[in-house]
């Protein structure tokens, strides 16, 4: 079985909240939008205090090519356009909507048959591209790059397969996993669309193996779709990063930066984002919600929730049987790449894969002792650096070093922190070396 | 013994042959230094810490000497020396030095524990700018102090440190040079390096919130809440500016009345040095609470 080649690490799997299928969650009584729910320039506000709103109208258009409009996920009033505590921790413009009723744009078909790509042949690659740009969608594997600009390749640069990711190899999140289980078909047709929109005539959907039920049901599914391929995968941490992921596959390694995946020829695109880009081209449906798992081992019922965006994460807590006493954090993620939240009210945005939340002693940092240069780390990380190196010239303030050292290589991913025996706070400096290089580059490059 | 005679006349030809090269190499690519730049280099603190904006004591030196023979030494200054040693280095270069006020390090933050409730625990590596990466740090403002010390461990001269009981830096006046470097290494720029004033007597708003004034006095007790009540009584001086919800003190303007001490509501505006006051003081705490209801 496949895997890729480089570092891995194995966590607790935790999958609490496998065999609770999907749930909807109550329409919130006011919803926040935030018009940063994805990488690259803001959206920019459209609407005013006391304009009402159906389910899928424009709140806020894209800032730029790199950007993704934002969509209204209920009805009501407009009753505050202004900045929004959210997950990153700052205050960041929003638009606050009361919700009143659910009235839904007549442009989205609400039905739930399944639309074929033999059933659309007039389909072709710049419509499905424009409709994909114009529903906002972007990952939703958490990074939430538009996903717009993912599929036009930039020129010189040919796509020849497009990879799904359906590893979800982050502990305790099933959320992928049970969106297989439920909505296979339109997950197919989805990864169809990617391919004709990007004009390659390969698709592989990459599963890890703990997750047999959809391994199954996915293969029984695609046998009429032979241009598709279900690649078993052996379970490893992090294998959901694109760059692990297109080695697991295809065996291809994508070059350190600025090279991109694209140089491999793959594409690859979350599981999740596959069903939005299906439920927006099929169904004109903009990306306003998405399913969220809500978990962790104190939680009463942990569960896969299909939430309207901006309904705020009390509420879905509220829904899993609410917010246990002895709760030490609530994470947006998952436990390897997930940030602590800094209170529960913050709404759920694009990238809100799942909600964890975390008992008082298994919170706490153990203590940091001093590195004992076993070099776990550097087996560790995933991208064949050496963190304990990066983390300590980071800490000195060294950039050059960090810089030769191709700290910009790092995808974050915190192998190195989970497996330091002297829990040294590693990817916490790595991350402050990562972004303080990036900075230093680009102000080279401006000059 | 011809052989040893003609082993020393070979061993000697050769040396005699490498002299000279290393003679006329040594004559042509000699590098001169002027030699002011020595002579200034000696009466620097060599701190190396910085502060005055070039790479350690010699640099300062030579855009010292270069500066001197474009006719003017303005706009240089060892902050850790200051005036004194500024008047040798002029004296060496032959030019005269202006008189320049000393400056000293201001913590623009008075979000102790009691103003400002911690809502959650950082628990991550202890350094601020780390802390700043993952949001808005423990309590509900954005833009007060973090608390993890960059500034303590920047300062060359142990003058700033963190008070335990309020868990903000604080600077000793005496030690402090205002080199910048503690300024330099906040991720929130809430050191300043401020005028010292006469007698070290200064008026600073001690706050950084540049939130609406709802969000800044729910997020800390002593923020300002850019109210403009100070920029009013300051009406004659024009001494205090209101932008992004935040005042803030002109030194260079600032007469030292103490009206806008009096006028704060929120008690965010502080006077440093001044004698205690008689008769007033006891009465501000009263009018405070009032003023802030309003």
């Amino acid at each position: 079985m496949k895997t890729f080649n480089i570092g891995g690490v194995h966590p607790e799997e935790n999958k609490l909240s496998a065999g609770s299928p999907i749930r909807e969650v109550q329409l919130p009584k006011q919803a926040v939008f935030s018009m940063f729910q994805h990488i690259g320039a803001p959206a920019n506000p459209v609407v005013q205090k006391g304009d009402v709103v159906k389910v899928g109208t424009l709140l806020g258009e894209a800032g730029g090519f790199v950007s993704a409009p934002v969509y209204s996920s209920v009805s009501g009033k407009v009753s505050k356009v202004e900045p929004v505590l959210d997950a990153s921790g700052t205050r960041r413009m929003a638009v606050i909507v009361d919700v009143e009723g659910d009235d839904w744009e007549e442009s989205i078909d609400r039905s739930t048959d399944l639309v074929k790509l033999s059933d659309c042949p007039k389909l072709d690659s710049k419509t499905i591209i424009e409709k994909i740009k114009a529903a906002g969608i972007v990952g939703m594997g958490g990074a939430t790059f538009p996903t717009h600009v993912k599929l036009c390749p930039p020129p010189g640069k040919v796509a020849e397969c497009v990879i799904v990711n359906a590893v979800e190899c982050e502990p305790y999140l099933t959320a992928d996993h049970r969106l297989m289980l439920e909505h296979a078909e339109e997950i197919l047709v989805g990864l169809q669309l990617v391919m004709k929109a990007v004009n390659v005539t390969k698709g592989y959907i990459g599963i890890e193996k703990n997750k047999p039920d959809a391994i199954a049901l996915m293969t029984e599914k695609a046998k009429q779709y032979p241009e598709i391929e279900i690649v078993p995968l052996k379970v490893k941490y992090p294998q959901g990063g694109e760059k692990q992921l297109i080695d697991a596959v295809i065996g291809r390694q994508v070059p350190a930066p600025p090279a991109l995946p694209i140089d491999t020829g793959a594409i690859v695109q979350n599981v999740g984002t596959i069903f939005a880009i299906y439920q927006a081209v099929m169904k004109n449906k903009p990306l306003i919600d998405r399913i969220i798992t809500v978990t962790g081992k104190s939680v009463k019922q942990p569960s896969n929730l299909l939430a309207r965006l901006g309904t705020p994460f009390s509420q879905l807590i509220e829904e899993c049987g609410g917010l246990p006493e002895d709760t030490g954090k609530v994470i947006g993620g998952g436990p390897m790449m997930g940030k602590a939240l800094l209170n529960t009210d913050i709404p759920m945005t694009k990238g809100s894969s799942g909600l964890l939340i975390m008992r008082q002693d298994e919170a706490k940092r153990a203590e940091v002792e001093p590195c004992i240069r076993c070099a776990k780390c550097v087996g560790a990380c995933p991208m064949g650096l050496e963190p304990y190196l990066l983390a300590k010239v980071s800490e000195q303030k060294d950039w050059e070093v960090a810089e030769r050292e191709d700290i910009v290589s790092c995808i974050e991913c915190g192998s190195c922190q989970f497996t330091c025996p002297s829990h040294r706070p590693l990817l916490d400096y790595i991350r402050l070396g990562k972004s303080t290089v990036m900075g230093i580059i680009r102000s080279r490059a401006a000059k | 013994m011809n052989l040893i005679l003609l082993a020393v006349i070979a061993l000697g030809a050769i040396g005699l042959t490498a002299a000279l090269l290393l003679y006329f190499a040594s004559r042509k690519f000699a590098v001169h230094e002027d030699e002011r730049i020595g002579q200034v280099s000696a009466v620097l603190p060599q701190a190396n810490c910085g502060g005055c904006g070039f790479p350690g004591c010699a640099g300062f030196a030579g855009a010292c000497v270069k500066a001197a023979d474009k006719g003017s030494l303005e706009g240089l200054l060892c902050p850790v020396g200051g005036q004194p040693v500024m008047e040798q280095v002029a004296g060496i270069l032959g030019m005269a030095v202006e008189a320049s006020a000393p400056k000293v390090a201001v913590v623009r933050c008075n979000g102790s524990c009691e103003n400002r409730p911690r809502l959650v625990s950082y628990d991550g590596a202890q350094s601020c700018k780390v802390q700043q990466m993952t949001g808005m740090g423990e309590t509900g403002c954005p833009y007060g102090c973090l608390g993890c010390g960059d500034c303590v461990e920047a300062c060359q001269f142990d003058a700033i440190r963190i008070n335990p009981e309020t868990m903000l830096p604080e600077v000793d006046e005496e030690k402090c040079t205002a080199c910048g470097a503690c300024s330099k290494a906040c991720p929130r720029q809430i050191i300043e390096i401020r005028l010292k004033g006469p007698k070290g007597r200064r008026m600073v708003v001690l706050c950084n919130n540049k939130d609406k004034g709802a969000i800044a006095n729910k997020a800390c007790k002593a923020s300002c809440i850019g109210c403009g009540k100070c920029v009013k009584t300051c009406e004659k001086f024009e001494a205090i500016t209101l932008e992004n919800n935040l005042a803030y003190i002109d030194a260079e303007k600032c007469k030292l009345c103490r009206k806008c001490e009096e006028a704060c509501p929120k008690g965010a505006i502080h006077a440093f040095n001044f004698p205690p006051r008689k008769p007033k003081a006891e009465e501000i705490p009263n009018v405070e609470p009032q003023k802030a209801e309003q």
